[in-house]
């Protein structure tokens, strides 16, 4: 089957986008994975309509139950990458795929980047933060890919058949069960990425160096900045830049919540879904059913 | 405005020993943020015809190109005046942030 929309991301920008589009008759997936920044928050008091405040955790729960009780589809799986397909958008995970007409990403203010010197300096003359778009430029070549999940396993399968050697390098976290010819795993700490023009080489903290001709970031779970790359959206500062509809650059694909910057506040998130909800409702119905 | 895509030999003459600027976007068939990139190449061209030249370079075909002006991501943007390089645009970019770096 085909989705009308899949929501990436299950806090109140994604959730209150869900209301509308499933109220608007479309069919509606939200996928959502690890934890939301409104889990973390102790107790809201500076939203409408809770006299005591209102626990982050609770409220988060209660946003999911609520989609889920008017017949919205939730999947508790990690998107791994979203693509442009024949028809709409493809979603994968890292337990399934789903074949979608309009995506929005609701998927919060993840900072992904790690914090490593010369991280900046080397962003497109060395450094990717996308195997599919990027590899190509790696053929034959030794690169690393900075991350141990499913994230960074997958970025991985996609550089295995192109570059001649991987290392997979965790940066002081747990090593991933992951096993190929041309793989090695390293779990030691980055100090510093070198180079001159471009990426030459890595530091580690224990003064090893890795050479390398490009590195692939891939730590943690995939987020908006990822994706964007993946499929062109224009971002600014690491948010996707979005008109006032919650439209992004490419055609078919809204953004919404704390992923567009601005206030990290669960009114504006909701106000950000809820336009976002509408405009997808239009837009499945002006380019799909018109003429039928 | 449609786009020329040009050739290795065809880049002396048409980036290097022009005077004044020129845009070029190097991008791929298979890579999907190219094609969001193709529709603001074509705005700016059209936008700024009478201050630019713009043009593609297909990285598949002509890679000692790609190699030549360190291009390891795509779509990546490079605005050459008088022959030479004077800004590097990396990813799918704003169409307003194009036209005033170009200006």
């Amino acid at each position: 089957m085909i989705y009308d929309v899949i929501i990436i991301g299950a806090g109140p920008a994604g959730v209150s986008a869900s209301l509308y589009t499933k109220r608007g008759n479309l069919s509606t997936l939200i996928i959502y994975s690890d934890e939301s920044s409104l889990e973390k928050a102790k107790k809201i008091e500076n939203y409408y309509g809770f006299e005591n405040g209102i626990n982050g955790k609770d409220l988060y729960n209660v946003g999911i139950k609520q989609a889920k009780n008017i017949g919205v589809d939730t999947k508790k799986e990690e998107v791994l990458n979203v693509l442009v397909g024949n028809e709409g958008f493809r979603v994968i995970t890292d337990k399934d795929e789903y074949n979608t007409k309009a995506v929005i990403f609701s998927t919060g203010n993840k900072k992904n980047k790690p914090n490593i010197k010369g991280i900046d300096k080397f962003e497109g003359r060395g450094i990717s933060y996308c195997a599919i778009c990027d590899g190509f430029f790696y053929k034959d070549k030794n690169v690393v890919v900075i991350g141990n999940g499913k994230y960074a396993i997958s970025e991985t399968n996609d550089l295995i058949n192109i570059a001649r050697h991987i290392t997979i390098l965790t940066n002081g976290k747990q090593a991933p069960e992951f096993r190929a010819e041309n793989v090695d795993i390293n779990t030691e700490e980055i100090e510093e990425i070198n180079g001159e023009k471009k990426v030459e080489e890595i530091i580690l903290k224990n003064h090893k160096k890795i050479e390398t001709d490009g590195i692939f970031i891939a730590q943690g779970v995939a987020g908006s900045t990822e994706f964007a790359k993946k499929l062109g959206i224009i971002t600014k500062q690491d948010k996707i830049v979005v008109n006032k509809k919650m439209e992004t650059n490419v055609k078919g694909i809204y953004a919404c919540g704390d992923c567009t910057g601005g206030l990290f506040q669960v009114s504006k998130a909701v106000y950000e879904g809820t336009i976002a909800g509408l405009q997808v409702i239009n837009y499945i119905r002006e380019k799909y059913t018109k003429g039928e | 405005m449609e786009i020329l895509s040009l050739k290795g030999e065809e880049f002396e003459k048409e980036v290097l020993s022009q005077k004044g600027k020129v845009l070029v976007d190097f991008y791929a068939d298979w890579c999907g943020p190219c094609r969001m990139m193709t529709p603001i190449i074509e705005e700016v061209a059209e936008e700024l015809k009478d201050e630019l030249k713009v043009f593609k370079v297909n990285v598949d075909n002509n890679q000692e190109l790609a190699i030549k002006y360190d291009v390891m991501s795509i779509p990546t943007i490079i605005l050459f005046e008088n022959g030479e390089v004077r800004k590097t645009y990396i990813g799918v970019t704003d169409k307003n942030e194009l036209i005033n770096g170009i200006k």
